[in-house]
């Protein structure tokens, strides 16, 4: 295996780890820790192609990285406030249990 | 590939794992500040200097602290005593699975990945800096826009809503 492919199975790997815990963890902020963890993993891709890829002097792989985790960290403090809007209103941050629009 | 690297992906991997299949929320958000530690580290090790100190910065400095106080302000602090998994979780993990297994095979199996270590790139902070104001400066303008806009929306979602009649007809 060449050091690419092993900087894009750990990133993979940690791509499921993050989409398992979005999808089964039942609290809301854990839900979004997951999704933290698999914009992350793109942003590990972006710099193991940036690293081992050709032309690294055109930095496209940093410039995206620096613009995702700008965008990672407006989503972060919106998705939060959500949640603690989402507690204020339901009392709850159980994802079940929010279920007003449920047909 | 380094053994540092190996380390402290296994590292990384390990305390993901760990933040989302702890029960404790306070103890996720602690794993969660090393996974995200250890993915500096790794940017760091594969010669991204600026990208590694920015996750510092944001991920370890703003985001777990913002992770903390809601973590409070939702009085979620305490080990739940239900289930922490949703009723359909075993398929939940079953597509991870299937998800992980189809990158790993595809990774593995590519011809278009390039085979050949390249030299390490030379890259400073002045580099990037240049890139920043001469190529990429709208979609720098365009972020501080976004950011402004995120946290104004974030402080008027998270306002006290006036007294009124929730869902379930009390008056809260």
């Amino acid at each position: 295996m060449t050091p690419l492919q092993i900087c894009l199975l750990v990133s993979a790997l940690l791509f499921a780890i993050g989409f398992a815990g979005a999808v089964t963890r039942r609290h809301a902020i854990l839900a979004l820790v997951g999704i933290e963890l698999m914009l992350n993993a793109a942003n590990l891709n972006f710099i193991a192609f940036w690293r081992y890829g050709a032309h690294p002097e055109a930095l496209t792989g940093v410039m995206f990285v620096i613009f995702s985790i700008a965008i990672a960290a407006a989503e972060a403090a919106v998705g939060l406030a959500l949640v603690i809007a989402i507690y204020r209103h339901y009392k709850t941050s159980n994802l079940d249990e929010v279920k007003d629009l449920k047909g | 590939m380094s053994l540092p690297f190996l380390i402290i992906a296994f590292v990384t991997l390990f305390a993901a794992a760990a933040a989302m299949s702890l029960r404790n929320l306070v103890h996720c958000s602690l794993a969660f500040v090393v996974a995200f530690a250890g993915l500096a580290a790794l940017y760091l090790n594969l010669g991204a200097q600026f990208v590694g100190f920015a996750q510092i910065l944001v991920y370890v400095g703003a985001i777990a602290i913002l992770i903390v106080f809601a973590i409070l302000l939702t009085r979620s602090g305490d080990t739940p005593n239900e289930a922490v998994l949703a009723p359909g979780w075993f398929y939940g993990i079953a597509v991870s699975a299937v998800v992980f297994t189809l990158l790993g095979w595809a990774v593995l199996n590519s011809s278009a990945l390039p085979k050949e270590v390249s030299a390490a790139p030379q890259t400073t902070v002045k580099n990037i800096g240049e890139a920043l104001m001469n190529k990429y400066v709208l979609p720098l303008e365009i972020i501080g826009l976004l950011l402004t806009a995120a946290m104004i929306g974030a402080v008027i979602i998270a306002l006290k809503e006036p007294s009124q009649t929730d869902h379930s007809g009390r008056k809260t």
